[in-house]
């Protein structure tokens, strides 16, 4: 094959690909422009006719989308905001502080990472109805404040700061609080982007917790709320697009907007074969 | 002495968190396993009585069981080499020095890995639709037989599986790219000094120098596979004639709708188990003939 049949193969091929891994999500916002009923023809139509927002304002004024993205929003930050604090102490002091048990306590918790989550969510149920909070906020953002993932991603990327720095601020007399706050926090910014962006997109799209967590309707993330609409509108393809748009647009825009750190992660994530 | 109140301070938290919401309740999973925790016993807990292994011996005895693992199996089994020969080849094409637009095309392929299972899996089922579908009318215009994909039982999981490999393949291909970027280009130079054709390069230069890459993705990726729900949940509901009944839907079912929370953790465990067992022979037969 000549050099340049080769490129046009190569590039083809890509071509290809990437239209089938881009291609449904335009399709689905296509669709969301439509008017009721469009979608439902032949031949399917790719383009609305006369593009619309009726859709968009049918979910957000009858079908409460507005309170379920105010919903998602509000729990995934929280999420992101706490364990992102909790994961960092933690992993720093499994890398850099000393203490007794360190090393045993840090091989049950990569121990634990062999266990599905969904062991664990009958009886969490249980404790957490037991405290009052299923059906609350509470019962999504709690348990997800702490996770095994984040400590030992930052635990890798905190192994690398030099413990002369730590030292030389000891001599001086600073407390280990002060230590974290003013020294190690800033040489970890590259780990908090990527810890906080995996965070936040994981619990935006986390399903099945929050399925059996949140009962009601007034505490539904926008996954649980779409899956509940789908099953109620199973004809109203146009809806459900719209439906389907809201929920992916502000994921796709975060990764986009901060796809380096997504990806960096990604890969020291995999590295603990 | 200082420095160690501190690390415990540092850590507390989210021990705590592990401990309480997740630790304890893998524990207390294992305990509810052998009981007969359900409706009643939700209402008043004096209701609950020990039944030792009785949970497990009435699962291995229900045919629903046997075929949600069967479809499980049948996804995973399916699913992973699909994703992961998706997910190289995607990674080789990318890592061509003859593709252009790199940046882009990395980004395009990578994309439907950050969306939401739900999300995506309500538009294939649209483009999958029977009727309407834009895959049917496509099958259908260039003459070929049109198929029933989410409700025909025969269908229903190998869309499930297309749906699967579409949605991750992308992961993978990142990490194989950092492994593919990894082996030196003198590797291939010698090669082809040699004479040696393209595919003989793939299989003896890419694949062998890829392997340590390929045993942690197929184990990560397995372990996914495994905890096959949410696609079933909205596209198929589990059926038709719950041909795409999957053990966590089971699990799901039995705990959540039934509230029979004993049995349904007896499910949770029997999958992890399976998981645990699949997931160290993979290690396992990769490490066989390997020097140690």
């Amino acid at each position: 094959m000549s050099p340049r049949m080769a490129k046009a193969v190569i590039n083809g091929l890509l071509i290809a690909a990437a239209t089938i891994a881009i291609a449904p999500l335009l399709y689905m916002v296509s669709v969301s422009f439509m008017t009721q009923g469009e979608a439902s023809a032949l031949p399917p139509p790719v383009l609305p006719t006369h593009a619309t927002l009726a859709n968009y304002r049918e979910l957000f004024m009858n079908a409460g989308m507005g309170r379920y993205l105010f919903n998602s929003l509000l729990i995934s930050t929280c999420i992101t905001v706490v364990s992102l604090a909790f994961n960092l102490m933690a992993g720093y002091a499994f890398a850099k502080l000393e203490f007794k048990g360190r090393a045993r306590i840090f091989q049950l918790l990569l121990g634990a990472l062999v266990i599905p989550a969904q062991v664990a969510m009958l009886p969490l149920f249980l404790l957490l109805k037991y405290m009052g909070l299923v059906n609350t906020y509470g019962a999504v953002i709690v348990p997800a404040l702490a996770t095994i993932f984040g400590i030992f991603l930052v635990r890798q990327y905190a192994s690398g700061i030099p413990d002369d720095l730590m030292e030389a601020a000891r001599i001086d007399g600073a407390g280990e609080f002060r230590i974290f706050a003013t020294i190690i926090m800033p040489l970890l910014k590259p780990i908090m982007v990527t810890l906080a962006i995996f965070t936040f997109l994981a619990a935006w799209n986390d399903f099945m917790w929050p399925l059996i967590a949140l009962t009601g309707q007034e505490h539904y993330t926008l996954p649980i709320a779409l899956a509940s609409l789908s099953r109620e509108h199973v004809q109203d393809s146009e809806l459900m697009m719209a439906g389907s748009v809201v929920t992916i647009l502000p994921v796709l825009v975060l990764f986009l907007a901060l796809q380096r750190y997504y990806l960096e992660g990604l890969l020291l994530g995999s590295v603990k074969g | 002495m200082n420095t160690t109140r501190a690390a415990w301070v540092f850590i507390t938290p989210a021990l705590i968190v592990l401990g309480l919401f997740f630790l304890l309740p893998v524990v207390a999973a294992l305990v509810l396993s052998v009981t007969d925790y359900d409706l009643y016993a939700l209402a008043d807990i004096r209701n609950l009585r020990f039944v030792a292994l009785e949970n497990y011996w009435t699962l291995l005895q229900r045919p629903l069981f046997w075929s949600a693992l069967g479809h499980t199996v049948y996804f995973v089994v399916v699913g992973v080499p699909l994703s992961l020969g998706a997910s190289l080849g995607a990674a080789m094409l990318l890592n061509s020095p003859l593709a252009r637009f790199k940046p882009f095309f990395r980004t395009a392929l990578f994309a439907p890995v950050v969306t939401t299972v739900v999300a995506v899996a309500v538009i294939w089922r649209y483009l999958f639709n029977t009727k309407y579908g834009l895959v049917n009318y496509t099958l259908d215009s260039i003459g070929m037989p049109t198929v029933d994909w989410l409700g025909d039982p025969h269908w229903a999981m190998p869309t499930i599986i297309l749906f699967a490999v579409w949605k991750n393949f992308g992961y993978n291909m990142i990490i194989f790219m950092a492994g593919l970027q990894a082996i030196p280009g003198d590797l291939y130079e010698a090669a082809r000094i040699d004479g040696a054709s393209a595919w003989a390069q793939f299989r003896h230069i890419t694949l062998p120098m890829l392997k340590p890459t390929m045993v942690m993705v197929g184990i990560l990726t397995v372990s996914g596979y495994f905890q096959l729900f949410a696609e079933p949940y909205v596209m198929t509901e589990g059926g038709p004639l719950q041909s795409t009944t999957s053990v966590l839907y089971l699990m799901y079912e039995e705990g959540f709708k039934w509230w029979n929370l004993g049995s349904a953790s007896a499910v949770a465990f029997i999958l992890f188990v399976i998981m645990f067992v699949v997931t160290a022979a993979m290690l396992r037969l990769s490490k066989r003939g390997e020097p140690a």
